[in-house]
C-alpha cells in the first residue's frame, strides 16, 4: 500500500508557520508523504493542490483568527468539487467555543495548542477514508 | 581579573571538588545526566573564576553606558528612568482601538504600540479578496488616512511615543502618522516613536513581506534618509529577533540572526551614501524574553556587546550612540500554554525579570489568555501590573546590571556572543543576510531547532507545567475576546464612501508621481506622503509599488 499523503496548508494571510512546519516534519517522520504549500494560499489553491496531489488528508494551520471564514470555505469547495475521500483537519489558535460549529460545517477534527504531534498522527492514520 | 595564585589554588580545589562530587554521585546521582538551558546548551554544575579567567573587566565588561555596553545602554539605567511599559494592542476598527489606547494610557502605560491587521500589514485594502476573514482580527484595520485620523483622535502625538508594528508598508503608515500630526498642528520633528520596518525577519519568520529583497532594502534606506532629515527623533527600524525566537530559534541564533540582519541594513544604508553616524543612532532592536532567566539575561548582555564591537570595528562608527544597542522586549508568546492559563502569569513574571535584569528600554508583557485568543481587557491589565510590580516592588531596578560579575552570567554571556558571531560569519560567507535568506539557510536552522524542541516536549525531556506534566481536567475558558465579524463590512463600506468623496484626479496624479519615483532612484517618501494626504488607500499605494517592484516568492523548505 502506498504511504498516506497529506497536504499541509496555510490559508489566508497568516504568517505563523512554525506549527505547520513542525507538523509537516512530524508527519514525514511518521512515514507519510507531505506536501507543504507555503504561506498565503487561497481556498481555491488549497483545494486544487489537494486534488492534483491526490492526497488523503488536508491539514490546515491557522492562527490569525480567520478560521470561521476560511475553514468552512475549504469544506464547501471540497463538497462542490465532489471530493468525499479527503480527510479535512485543522489546527491553531482556535477557541473551544468555535469548534462545534466548525465541525458541523465540515472540519473533521481541530487540534488546539499543546496537542502532541503523535495525537494528530494517530488521528490521521485512524480516520483517512480509503 | 583574578590573581594568578588565586587561580592556581582554585584549580587544585576544583579538581578535588570534582573528584569528591563524582564519588558521591555514584551513591546518589543527580536528577539528570545532563542539565541543559532553555536553548539546549549544557550547563555545568558550578561556575568559578576559572570559567572567565581570560576576561578583562575594563575591555569586556566595563561600566553601564560605556563601550562595549555590556552592562547597559545608559549610565543610570532604570534609576534614571524606568523602561517604557508599552503594550501592543489593536483590533477591530480604529474607533475600538482608539478606546483601548486611551484605557491603557489611563492605566499608566507610557507608550502606545499599534497592532495592525494582516491585510494592512501586507498592503491590501479591506475589500481585497485575500483580506476576507482577516479584517480587524490580529490588529486594527487601516485603509486610508481617514482611519488613522480616528485611531489617534484625542491623543496628542507630541506627548506620546508610538511604536507601529509595520514592515513592508512601513513608509505608508509613517506617512499617515506624519499627516495626522500635521492636522493636530504638530510638526514631524516633534514626533517620537518607532516603525518596525524590518523586512528581513519577515522573510525569515513572520511572513508579512510584499516586495523582493532588493527593492525592500531600498525602501528601508529611503526611510532612514527621509527621517534623518525630517523626523529626527523617530526610530526608523526595530531590528527584530523576537519573531525569530518565536519561530523556534535558540537564544544564540536569536542574537546571531538579528545582528546579521542589522549588518545588512547598515551595509545597505552605507551603499546608498549615508554616513554611519547619521543613521545608526536611530537603529533600535527588539528581542524576546523566554523562561530560562539567566540564559536570557546573558543573551541581552551578549547582544549589546557584540553590536557595539561590530559598529565600532567593522563599520568605523565614531559616535558612541551609533554603538549603543537600545532594545524593546516582548515576553515569549510561544512559551504560553492554553492549559491552565493562569500559570502564564508566572511565566510572564519570570520573563519580565529577565528583560529588566537584561537592561531593556521598553517592554510588552503578554496576557495569560494569548494561547487562546486576543487578550481581554482584564488580562491585559494583569500583564501591565506584572511590569509595575517588578518596577516598584522587586528592587531590581535600584542598580544597573545587578547580575554582572556572576561567574555563570559572564561565562554564559561570552558563550552566546561566540556562538552568535559564528552564525554571523557563516552568513557573511553566504553573501550576507538577504542572500542567506534567499538560499533558505536561516529558515532551515531555525526549523531544525524548533523541531528538536518539539520532540523534547513530546518525550517529556522538557517539562511544560500543566501541559505535559501536572495536567488537570479543565473546563473550556470563557470570556475570550471576539472580534465582531461586522467589522469587515464596515471597513469595506468606508472605502466605498471615501472613494466617492475624495478628489480622484489628485489621487491619480499623486499615484502616478509615486510610480515614477519608484522607477528612478529618487527617495519615495515625499511621494508617498502626497498620495496619503490625497486619501489614496494603502492598497492603491502598495499596488503601484507591486507593479514596479514585483512580489517576493517564498522559498518553501521543510
Amino acid at each position: 500500500m502506498r504511504p498516506i499523503r497529506v497536504l499541509v496548508a496555510k490559508p489566508g494571510l497568516d504568517g505563523h508557520d512554525r506549527g505547520a512546519k513542525v507538523i509537516a516534519r512530524a508527519l514525514r517522520d511518521a512515514g507519510m508523504e507531505v506536501i507543504y504549500t507555503g504561506l498565503r494560499q487561497t481556498v481555491n489553491q488549497i483545494v486544487n493542490a489537494a486534488i492534483q496531489e491526490d492526497v488523503d488528508c488536508i491539514a490546515v494551520s491557522i492562527l490569525s483568527g480567520a478560521h470561521e471564514t476560511l475553514l468552512p470555505k475549504i469544506a464547501n469547495l471540497l463538497k462542490e468539487e465532489g471530493v468525499d475521500d479527503i480527510l479535512f483537519i485543522a489546527g491553531g489558535v482556535i477557541p473551544e467555543d468555535d469548534i462545534p460549529s466548525l465541525k458541523e460545517r465540515g472540519v473533521a477534527e481541530i487540534f488546539t495548542p499543546g496537542t502532541p504531534t503523535t495525537v494528530t498522527i494517530d488521528y490521521i492514520k485512524e480516520n483517512i477514508r480509503r | 581579573m583574578f590573581r594568578e595564585d588565586v587561580l592556581s589554588d582554585l584549580k587544585e580545589e576544583k579538581k578535588k571538588f570534582d573528584e569528591k562530587t563524582e564519588k558521591l554521585l555514584e551513591k546518589r546521582p543527580e536528577r539528570k545526566k545532563v542539565f541543559n538551558s532553555g536553548s539546549g546548551e549544557e550547563v555545568k554544575r558550578v561556575y568559578t573564576p576559572l570559567d572567565i579567567q581570560e576576561m578583562n573587566y575594563n575591555d569586556d565588561i566595563g561600566l553601564p553606558g560605556e563601550y562595549p555596553f555590556t552592562r547597559g545602554a545608559y549610565g543610570s539605567m532604570h534609576r534614571g528612568r524606568l523602561w517604557t511599559m508599552r503594550m501592543y494592542a489593536g483590533f477591530a476598527t480604529a474607533e475600538e482601538s482608539n478606546k483601548r489606547y486611551k484605557y491603557l494610557v489611563e492605566q499608566g502605560s507610557s507608550g502606545l504600540s499599534v497592532a495592525f491587521d494582516l491585510p494592512t500589514q501586507i498592503g491590501y485594502d479591506s475589500n481585497h479578496e485575500l483580506a476576507n476573514g482577516e479584517v480587524g482580527k490580529v490588529g486594527v484595520a487601516i485603509d486610508s488616512l481617514k482611519d488613522m485620523e480616528v485611531l489617534f483622535g484625542g491623543i496628542p502625538l507630541d506627548k506620546v511615543s508610538t511604536s507601529m508594528t509595520i514592515n513592508a508598508p512601513a513608509g505608508v503608515l509613517l506617512a499617515m502618522y506624519i499627516a495626522v500630526a500635521e492636522k493636530q498642528g504638530i510638526s514631524p520633528d516633534k514626533l517620537r516613536g518607532t516603525i518596525q520596518n524590518d523586512i528581513l525577519k519577515e522573510y525569515i519568520a513572520r511572513g508579512t513581506y510584499i516586495y523582493p529583497t532588493k527593492p525592500s532594502m531600498r525602501l528601508i534606506t529611503d526611510i532612514f534618509e527621509y527621517c534623518s532629515e525630517n523626523v529626527p527623533q523617530w526610530n526608523t527600524i526595530s531590528i527584530s529577533g523576537y519573531h525569530i525566537r518565536e519561530a523556534g530559534s535558540t537564544a544564540a541564533q536569536e542574537v546571531g540572526f538579528t545582528i546579521a540582519d542589522g549588518i545588512a541594513y547598515v551595509e545597505a544604508a552605507l551603499k546608498a551614501g549615508l554616513d554611519v553616524d547619521a543613521f545608526a543612532p536611530r537603529l533600535s532592536f527588539f528581542f524576546n524574553a523566554h523562561n530560562d532567566l539567566l540564559e536570557e539575561v546573558a543573551k541581552f548582555r551578549a547582544a549589546r556587546r557584540l553590536w557595539a564591537k561590530i559598529m565600532k570595528e567593522r563599520f568605523g562608527a565614531k559616535n558612541p550612540k551609533s554603538m549603543t544597542m537600545k532594545f524593546h522586549t516582548q515576553t515569549g508568546g510561544s512559551t504560553l500554554t492554553a492549559q491552565q492559563p493562569e500559570n502564564n502569569i508566572v511565566r510572564v513574571t519570570i520573563q519580565t525579570l529577565a528583560a529588566v535584569l537584561g537592561g531593556t528600554q521598553s517592554l510588552h508583557t503578554n496576557s495569560k489568555d494569548e494561547a487562546l485568543a486576543l487578550p481581554s481587557e482584564d488580562s491585559v491589565r494583569t500583564a501591565l501590573r506584572t511590569q509595575q510590580v517588578v518596577a516598584h516592588e522587586s528592587g531590581i531596578t535600584n542598580t544597573a546590571d545587578p547580575l554582572a560579575g556572576s561567574y555563570f552570567i559572564e561565562s554564559k554571556t561570552n558563550e552566546i556572543e561566540k556562538a552568535a558571531l559564528e552564525y554571523i560569519e557563516k552568513i557573511d560567507d553566504l553573501g550576507g543576510a538577504p542572500e542567506a535568506i534567499n538560499k533558505g539557510y536561516i529558515q532551515q536552522e531555525i526549523m531544525d531547532a524548533a523541531y528538536t524542541y518539539q520532540k523534547e516536549v513530546e518525550t517529556n525531556e522538557r517539562v511544560i507545567v500543566g501541559m505535559n506534566k501536572f495536567q488537570i481536567d479543565e473546563k473550556p475558558p470563557t470570556g475570550l475576546l471576539k472580534v465582531d465579524p461586522a467589522v469587515e463590512a464596515k471597513q469595506v463600506k468606508q472605502i466605498d464612501d471615501l472613494k466617492e468623496l475624495r478628489d480622484s484626479k489628485e489621487v491619480e496624479t499623486t499615484l502616478e508621481n509615486l510610480k515614477t519615483a519608484c522607477e528612478t532612484d529618487e527617495n519615495v517618501m515625499p511621494y508617498i506622503l502626497k498620495a496619503v494626504k490625497a486619501y489614496a488607500t494603502l492598497g492603491e499605494i502598495s499596488d503601484v509599488m507591486r507593479e514596479v517592484f514585483g512580489e517576493y516568492q517564498q522559498s518553501v523548505k521543510l
